[in-house]
């Protein structure tokens, strides 16, 4: 808002309009699960209007990129690139690459990429791609990226994405107009998303197509542009840069590989890429240091850091195959920190009969959540599907410290570290998760302290002395922040930034991308000094990684030259007088490398990377406006629809993500969606968002009367014109209904929601907030209920944000009644049994998989 | 009471020869309001704290009183909020102060239809002991074809994103140390 009182225009485009919209310039309405025929459009737009900021295009993407002469794109193959293989359900990218580097990738996996969603490893880093590759500076090569991206988006014409999105053409041209309009030398746009856009089975993809428009137009590494993740989480940032995820080490070191990662060398070499320019070449001093700090003495250069100890993956471990292995009785035991699946996740019904399965549940939460109560309240036990006496699961509840009654850091979605002081202690039995997982640590080395047992080694050897202090023996944060750091085990030394760390075992580090938040022995997290005193960048609030960069890839704010691109948008530029670059920010590169330098031919690493190679990430410097490695599911993004819709796809034939992850579960079954017939028993959109007052799951609004209070019951909102289809009545009940689940609520009947006329037909959307479950102050059905598990390919996010449904007024059926009212609609619909949509649905899939491969001409 | 004394204690007084000529001030103040001091003011102490909701990262004040959270405020210093609070932030002191904390640990055995009481250390001890027999139950050294695994598949985790990077950082490290692979976060949800 201070952005528009300083003049800037704000465009909101939402399925729904809401009170951001009410503040904003201009209101777009779309279709959810849309966003890449949109925002496609507006490629399309810049290309064909020859729109773009050429010179930065030129110097700074891959737009001149020669690619190989193989490749196939959708346009050819009816919404397939080349490379499908209809068995496997992945694509091998032998055929994206540039030109002559085709072989890089032909020892690859991709269903192992999938099964592990691999390229979550690129946050911090391109995938492989090497630095040396073809190109044409007129942009007039047939095969150069920028007349690839011109075929590929040829259709998505303003008339395409009517149809598609429902987005009336002079919205569309308005909004074209104002963002290329804005973008330029002088002037920067940027775009904001929220989460949910990534929450789509084309998650990845959506999130691509806003990069190319903002690589087209200039708007990355330059002060006033950029695309600006707005995360849920107070730490959301940091649970993937430290993650708790299956597939990931800190820092995106990948979790090592049964197959692919067998010895030490095979793991670190697989991340350095030594062909490559950049940062990621020192991966082996990463590597090293993240093991002295998890093994401490025990791991040695001889023994190669205790590789040995790391345990393997070796496929899909992610949280849907777990809750599916917990149904089948294989997962015994679950622990849950402050997360709430029972309500938060989708498919709930599916969640909670896995978490009915186990043999004991501990949950850490400061209120007494769904997921702990599922065999005292949830919907299973209303229709009898979980009885209390016949529920085995042991359930330990412990009560965990709230964010004041405890130290520590939250990364937020600019990548900022913030310290938090502590200001009390927690009461009673309540800890932090630090103390839980410490002791819990701790408990377990001494029962196994005289274990002789191979595999209990490494939780003997595992590095676990940390100071405890207080009353509780709670361990020091800061000592942990310390270790995350990185020190020097010759001097003791806190590191200053990630180039110190070794790859000989003199050095340990836990995350090598937050190395410098403890620099010279300081928390620079908890640096607060106030942003009025400091310049409009604040670099001494906080600590952002790496090196407290405040925006990333801003070599691209000022020309090759080193100037700024305008006197308004100066950020940092070259200054010759003292060879260094000056600015108000941490440059992204090393501060004295002039933008005249020019790598030799045997240079590695960041010495290959130019004076004017701005995305120092990537292996060859470059932004990627086509992605030739990294993506399963295609090196641009394409128009799907979603894995249930109600239309058929206007582009292609292939209808949904091809490479999309599916789960082949009777508890998971999905909608009919054209081509297939009974469509109109689930005929309408569903999507769903948060409201201001509320947070996720509701297990820290729904227990805090003043939220509760605000936003006192669970609702959904319709058109007049569906309400009148339906005879619902504003204020009245209604229920939704999937083959999954049943959600009642208060039906709010507005006009912020407008029936769209998709193809040749009006398209009804229901919009629902998903914060309620049966506890707290204020109760109500749990919408993720609705959902199926259906994945981006790439990240294995789940489809979360669009699905079919019914609507009927008045309440649903409660008890056992509701599994009979389910099973008639699944009836009627033909998917009695299991079900899930065909993955392919067009007839190129074969033609695809032929031209797939450059070595022998076939499959 | 003298005269002027008197007229003092006239709002619209204070208001036409003060510095308040809107009287939304100084001037429409009573003695008691006068005297009142805001319990940030009056406050044990002031903890810097960030908001535990959204990822915005909305800098806060906590101020203590007597063992007790008596305000959570914006913190002007923030470059990021400047001292303002959405909804949520603004509620957290509620949240810590929730009548439905729970604050003691609680137990449902298996089969059973109600919760017990427990005490930390047991519960500790035999959630030690469950992890341990679960981590032995699935344990599996190497694939079908000699690779080595290191792994178990007994148990899982799943953390929600308000953990402090601390937090996530030890238990990724404990659940690789026991070869525990399934771990997952709000971040992939
Ligand atoms: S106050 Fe609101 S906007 Fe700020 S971090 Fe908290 S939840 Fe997010």
């Amino acid at each position: 808002m201070v952005a528009k009182e300083r003049g800037a225009k704000i465009i909101h485009v939402d399925p729904r309009f809401t009170r951001t919209s009410a503040l904003a310039n201009t209101y777009v309405p779309i279709r959810a699960g849309t966003d890449i025929a949109f925002l496609g459009g507006i490629v399309r737009y810049i290309l064909e209007n020859e729109l773009d900021f050429r010179e930065y295009v030129l110097a700074y993407t891959n737009a001149a990129s020669i690619v190989s002469e193989d490749f196939r794109d959708t346009e050819d193959l009816d919404g397939l690139f080349s490379g499908y293989d209809p068995e496997t359900g992945v694509y091998d990218p032998t055929t994206w690459q540039y030109e002559g580097q085709e072989a890089a990738v032909q020892d690859r996996d991709p269903v192992m990429e999938r099964e592990t969603a691999m390229p979550l490893q690129h946050e911090s880093h391109g995938p492989g791609v090497s630095g040396r590759v073809r190109r044409d500076e007129t942009l007039q090569h047939p095969r150069c990226v920028y007349q690839i991206l011109k075929r590929h988006y040829d259709r998505y014409t303003p008339e395409m994405v009517e149809r598609i999105c429902g987005i009336p053409p002079e919205k569309f041209a308005d909004v074209a107009r104002a963002w290329t309009e804005n973008s330029g030398r002088e002037r920067t746009t940027a775009l904001a998303y929220a989460v949910g856009w990534t929450q789509h089975a084309t998650g990845a993809q959506n999130i691509r197509t806003g990069a190319i428009i903002q690589l087209l137009l200039g708007n990355v590494g330059r002060p006033g542009g950029g695309i600006m993740a707005f995360r849920g989480h107070a730490s959301i940032q940091g649970s993937t840069d430290i993650p708790t995820l299956f597939n990931l080490l800190p820092g995106y070191l990948p979790m090592p590989n049964a197959k692919l990662h067998e010895t030490y060398d095979d793991w670190v070499t697989s991340i350095c890429h030594p062909e490559q320019k950049g940062f990621w070449y020192h991966a082996p001093a990463y590597c090293a240091s993240l093991m002295k700090a998890y093994w401490g003495d025990a791991a040695t250069p001889e023994n190669d850091f205790c590789y040995e100890y790391m345990p393997r993956i070796n496929g899909d471990h992610g949280i849907y195959k777990q809750v599916l292995d917990m149904i089948d009785g294989k997962i015994k035991g679950y622990l849950l920190f402050g997360q709430n699946p029972a309500v938060g996740s989708i498919n709930g019904r599916a969640q909670r009969l896995g978490m009915a399965n186990l043999d004991w549940l501990v949950v850490r939460d400061l209120f007494m959540i769904e997921s702990a109560t599922f065999w005292q309240n949830s919907q299973e036990v209303e229709t009898g599907e979980i009885v209390p006496e016949e529920c085995r699961t042991e359930v330990f509840f412990l009560p965990a410290a709230s964010h004041v009654e405890k130290e520590g850091t939250f990364t937020q979605t600019q990548r900022l570290l913030q310290w938090r002081e502590k200001a009390l202690d927690p009461p009673n039995d309540a800890r932090s998760d630090l103390w839980f997982i410490y002791h819990l640590g701790r408990i377990i080395k001494e029962k196994l302290a005289g274990s002789t047992l191979r595999r209990d080694r490494p939780i003997r050897d595992v590095a676990w002395d940390y100071p405890l202090h207080g009353e509780y023996a709670e361990p020091s944060a800061e000592a942990v922040l310390r270790e995350i750091n990185g020190y020097s085990l010759e001097t003791g030394q806190t590191l200053r930034t990630f180039g110190q760390y070794r790859d000989d075992g003199t050095t340990v580090g836990g995350c090598w991308i937050y190395c410098g938040v403890f620099a010279d022995g300081v928390n620079q997290a908890a640096r607060r000094r106030p942003g009025k005193e400091q310049t409009w960048v604040a670099p001494e609030w906080g600590w952002a990684w790496p090196g407290n960069r405040r925006v990333l890839y801003n070599r691209a704010s000022a020309d090759p030259e080193g100037r700024p691109w305008s006197e308004r948008k100066a950020y940092l530029w070259w200054n010759e007088e003292t060879g260094c670059w000056d600015g108000y920010d941490e440059p992204d590169f090393e501060r004295t490398k002039p933008p005249t330098y020019r790598p030799g031919p045997e240079a590695e690493g960041t010495e290959a990377l130019a004076g004017d190679d701005p995305f120092i990430m990537q292996g060859d410097g470059k932004g990627w406006l086509y992605a030739p490695s990294g993506l399963i599911d295609g090196p641009m993004p394409t128009h799907y629809e979603p894995p249930e819709s109600p239309v058929r796809n206007q582009l292609y034939g292939q209808q949904a993500n091809p490479a999309r992850k599916v789960y082949d579960r009777p508890e998971n079954t999905t909608h009919p969606s054209p081509p297939e017939p009974n469509v109109e028993v689930y005929p309408y959109v569903f999507t769903v968002a948060r409201l201001t007052e509320h947070h996720t799951a509701g297990g820290m609004s729904r227990f805090v009367e003043h939220l509760a209070e605000l936003q006192p019951e669970m609702f959904f909102e319709v058109s007049p014109e569906l309400a009148a289809e339906r005879g619902l009545t504003h204020l009245g009940w209604g229920h939704v209904i999937t083959a999954r689940g049943c959600v009642e609520g208060k039906v709010l009947v507005t006009d912020r929601l407008t029936p769209l006329r998709i193809a040749d037909r009006i398209v009804h959307q229901v919009w629902m907030p998903y914060h309620w479950g049966p506890s707290g102050w204020s109760t109500g059905d749990s919408t993720n209920d609705l959902f199926t598990m259906v994945l981006d390919p790439n990240v294995l996010i789940q489809e979360g944000k669009a699905g079919t449904c019914d609507v009927q007024a008045g309440r649903r059926p409660h008890g056992p009644d509701l599994l009979e009212y389910l099973r008639e609609y699944r009836r009627r619909a033909g998917i009695e049994e299991f079900h899930h949509t065909p993955i392919i649905t067009t007839d190129a899939a074969e033609a695809s998989h032929r031209c797939g491969r450059t070595d022998d001409g076939g499959a | 009471m003298g005269v002027r004394t008197w007229l003092e204690s006239w709002p619209v007084y204070r208001q036409l020869t003060g510095s308040d000529p809107l009287g939304r001030g100084k001037a429409a103040m009573s003695r008691r309001s006068a005297e009142l001091q805001p319990r940030t003011e009056t406050a044990d102490s002031m903890a810097r704290s960030v908001c535990p909701y959204c990822a915005v990262g909305c800098a806060q004040r906590v101020y203590v009183s007597d063992g007790r959270v008596t305000q959570i405020e914006g913190d002007p210093d923030s470059p990021i909020n400047r001292g303002r609070l959405c909804p949520k932030g603004a509620a957290s002191k509620n949240l810590v102060n929730s009548k439905f904390r729970q604050t003691t640990v609680r137990y449902r055995r298996p089969y059973s239809t109600e919760w017990e009481d427990l005490d930390l250390d047991t519960a500790m001890d035999m959630i030690a002991d469950r992890v341990i027999a679960a981590r032995a139950a699935r344990w599996e050294d190497a694939d079908s074809e000699g690779r080595p695994l290191n792994r178990t598949l007994g148990f899982s985790g799943l953390g929600g994103a308000t953990l402090d990077n601390e937090e996530n950082y030890l238990i990724k490290k404990l659940f690789t140390a026991m070869g525990a692979i399934q771990i997952e976060n709000q971040a992939r949800i």
